[in-house]
């Protein structure tokens, strides 16, 4: 598509086929840094890609940090005893709060899709305890009631979505799929697979422009991956030198497709390198290795402007969604993943190190599973939004008088 | 008033308003270095540096999804697609999140964003070249869309359509880029969305068109006013919000209407004109409403083919015409 009215520029490449030192060629400086470098890019806007091919092999040597289990110490990442506790209480309110979501869709307080984050749980408490909450943000896919409930929302909030309330976090617009929280950076919640990853990109830009040192964290799921949104956005993140994490949560199942039947390359952190990303594989059901393994791709790479990718290997104890009983999994595979369970292995942690009695434990799912059942009897006694509230937020103008 | 090309006067309204407000900024595909596909953003880079007019890799899906997240993270994005045939490689992230994320957040969300760029037939492009989106873009609650005909109603708007808060498609042309008009040089000039322009007065047969055809549809009414009669021309300039009030009471005065749109003619922006006018004002009507649409195939190549393709003045006329029992 060239311009029709009037002529384009005439590109000097006098210099373009320079002698290059290697067939690899450096990135330019971004567009959006303040180094002044762009405005000597400008005078010289030709490819510094060398055409001359080298003899022999182009080798390279790769190296990727791993995060596994039962390596890391609470205060070691900097929890003292309460928070290391208050970590177990996170976990175990996304655990109780969905147990019940699974009986109110089977009694019909809860319609819709539900998809189920249940085994997940340290992904997102140990991502969560590794943000500036409120400045940093995170941005989710449509298994989002984990996120939601870590960062904060209110779990009366939270089931009063699900219930389809005018009392939800949504106000009743959004179900399951689209948790948001403005306030706490909570950007969703998003029910597109891979449609979200380009949002993050804006995100951060957003804060880049903006001069602050915030991040984004995107988390999708393995099966996102696969969508071209993916690659453009790890693309646009490494040119404009964007402050986010790509976060893998790979539950080993994109619906019913088990991940290694759908990649050509399965060791998903490996894709990051692609986009020159420094990339990290870590174990999920550790909420210390997530927490390690997210706090160092954030203030190593992310404060500093450089997008990177963690791989987070976990596993999703339920079916896709509620309606989904998972019979492609084989015989005994959901017993052997539940014996790494991040929760159980918490709680373990806190009895070993003194820092919890069993008795304490139990009181404090005793604690939480009352808060979830206030929750619900609270979503159950609100009301559906009125009817006349299907108009509204559809445009930022009340009373919008063009709605056809 | 100044003499502007409409790329130029595109160029005033991005330029004036990213120096009232430094949260706006342009991204697209050549909008810095080359200065603009089609030059609307020449020289911005020079005057606003690299910060805030960016270049893109093709990357449609990509760059529109920055813009609405960079949208809902405090900032105002003019995001330009080179042509709106590209828009459909990033479609989901302009009609499944740019106008529904303020909805399912209960409105916690702003999406104060402006995709835009040429939009329909130009010339000899065939059929993946030549996309008219007005009708579909259209059919997404929570999305306006916004289509000018004349370089002043190009600035006004586009003035407005970067002050929104919600998301505008702003579709322009690459037929009329250079041409040429008068264009107001007012401080803080904007024009409502919502609001039809009466180009022309006249008595006998109401002509509705935007975009391109607003130009086929006055020079129909020269030809007819040669023939004895009066066509009053209206340019709905916003496609939606749409202003169907002027469109009515035009069809009240002159009891007849003609709608020309270079688009498809399958639930089209006609179609929706033609259902709203016999909704509000059957009973005045004298005639049944006639479309000047393209047909129903994809844009040809072939010069003859592509004559026959776009809605003419002549064709146009001549529906006028029988809806005037004159033929």
């Amino acid at each position: 598509m060239a311009d029709q009215n009037e002529k384009t520029k005439t590109d000097g490449t006098d210099e373009a086929g320079k002698a290059a030192e290697a067939a690899t060629t450096e990135p330019q400086p971004s567009p959006l840094s303040d180094n002044g470098e762009s405005e000597a890019s400008r005078q010289h806007p030709w490819t510094e890609q060398s055409i001359d091919i080298p003899d022999g092999p182009i080798e390279e040597t790769l190296s990727f940090e791993t995060y596994p289990a039962d390596q890391f110490e609470h205060d070691e990442l900097g929890f003292d005893d309460d928070e290391a506790f208050d970590l177990l209480r996170s976990m175990l309110l996304q655990r109780r709060f969905e147990n019940r979501c699974r009986q109110m869709y089977q009694r019909q307080k809860i319609s819709g899709f539900l998809h189920l984050y249940i085994g997940q749980e340290a992904v997102s408490t140990g991502s969560v305890n590794a943000i500036r909450l409120g400045e940093d943000s995170i941005i989710t896919a449509y298994r989002d009631h984990g996120m939601g409930l870590a960062m904060g929302i209110d779990p009366e909030d939270g089931m009063s979505e699900l219930f389809g309330k005018r009392t939800g976090c949504s106000k009743g617009k959004g179900g399951s799929m689209h948790f948001f929280d403005h306030d706490r950076k909570m950007m969703g919640g998003h029910g597109i697979v891979g449609a979200h990853i380009p949002l993050s990109t804006g995100i951060a830009f957003a804060e880049k422009y903006q001069g602050t040192d915030n991040v984004c964290l995107c988390f999708f799921g393995d099966g996102a991956m696969h969508q071209g949104a993916f690659r453009e956005a790890c693309n646009l993140a490494g040119i404009y030198d964007l402050p986010i994490v790509f976060i893998c949560e790979n539950n080993q199942y994109a619906m019913g497709t088990a991940v290694d039947r759908a990649f050509a390359k399965p060791d998903l952190f490996k894709h990051g390198y692609n986009f020159d990303f420094p990339c990290s594989l870590a174990s999920g059901m550790d909420v210390f290795s997530v927490n390690k393994a997210v706090g160092d791709h954030i203030e190593s790479y992310a404060r500093e402007g450089q997008p990177s990718m963690l791989e987070v290997r976990t596993y999703r104890y339920q079916g896709h969604s509620i309606t989904d009983p998972a019979d492609y999994r084989a015989e005994g595979e959901l017993d052997e993943r539940q014996s790494e369970d991040a929760i159980v292995r918490l709680q373990q942690y806190l009895i070993n190190h003194d820092l919890a009695t069993e008795d304490e434990i139990d009181a404090l799912d005793d604690e939480v599973k009352q808060e979830v059942s206030d929750a619900l009897d609270a979503a159950d006694a609100a009301d559906f939004p009125d009817e006349e509230a299907i108009y509204d937020d559809v445009y930022s103008q009340d009373d919008y008088p063009f709605i056809a | 008033m100044a003499t502007l090309q409409f790329r130029e006067a595109l160029r005033a309204a991005m330029t004036e308003e990213m120096e009232r407000d430094d949260d706006i900024f342009l991204i697209g595909e050549e909008v810095a270095e080359y200065d603009g596909a089609y030059k609307v953003s020449k020289g911005m880079l020079d005057q606003f540096g690299p910060q805030r007019v960016i270049d893109t890799p093709i990357s449609e899906l990509g760059f529109a999804g920055l813009g609405v997240g960079a949208a809902m993270n405090g900032l105002r994005p003019i995001v330009e697609f080179m042509t709106f045939n590209f828009s459909y490689v990033g479609f989901d992230q302009v009609v499944n999140n740019a106008p529904n994320v303020r909805y399912m957040s209960g409105g916690q969300f702003e999406m104060p964003i402006v995709f835009r760029g040429p939009n329909g037939a130009a010339g000899q492009l065939a059929a993946t070249h030549s996309n008219s989106t007005e009708a579909l873009y259209s059919n997404f609650p929570g999305l306006k869309v916004v289509s000018p005909s004349i370089p002043d109603d190009g600035k006004g708007l586009l003035k407005t359509a970067i002050r929104e808060d919600d998301p505008v498609i702003f579709l322009e042309s690459e037929l009329m880029y250079g041409l040429k008009d008068e264009v107001s040089e007012e401080a803080d000039y904007t024009i409502p969305l919502g609001s039809a322009r009466v180009a022309r007065e006249g008595s006998d047969v109401t002509i509705v068109a935007h975009s391109k055809s607003h130009h086929v549809a006055m020079d129909a009414a020269e030809q007819l006013a040669e023939k004895g009669y009066e066509a009053e021309v209206i340019d709905p300039r916003t496609i939606k919000p749409l202003d169907i009030d002027a469109i009515v009471e035009s069809v009240v005065k002159t009891n007849r209407l003609v709608v020309i749109d270079e688009s498809n003619p399958f639930a089209s922006v006609a179609s929706e004109i033609t259902h709203r006018v016999q909704d509000r004002a059957f009973d005045y009507l004298d005639a049944p409403i006639l479309r000047v649409t393209a047909p129903d195939v994809p844009a040809p190549y072939a010069p003859n083919l592509m004559d026959a393709y776009m809605p003419g003045a002549d064709e146009t006329v001549d529906k006028c015409l029988r809806v005037l029992y004159a033929e």
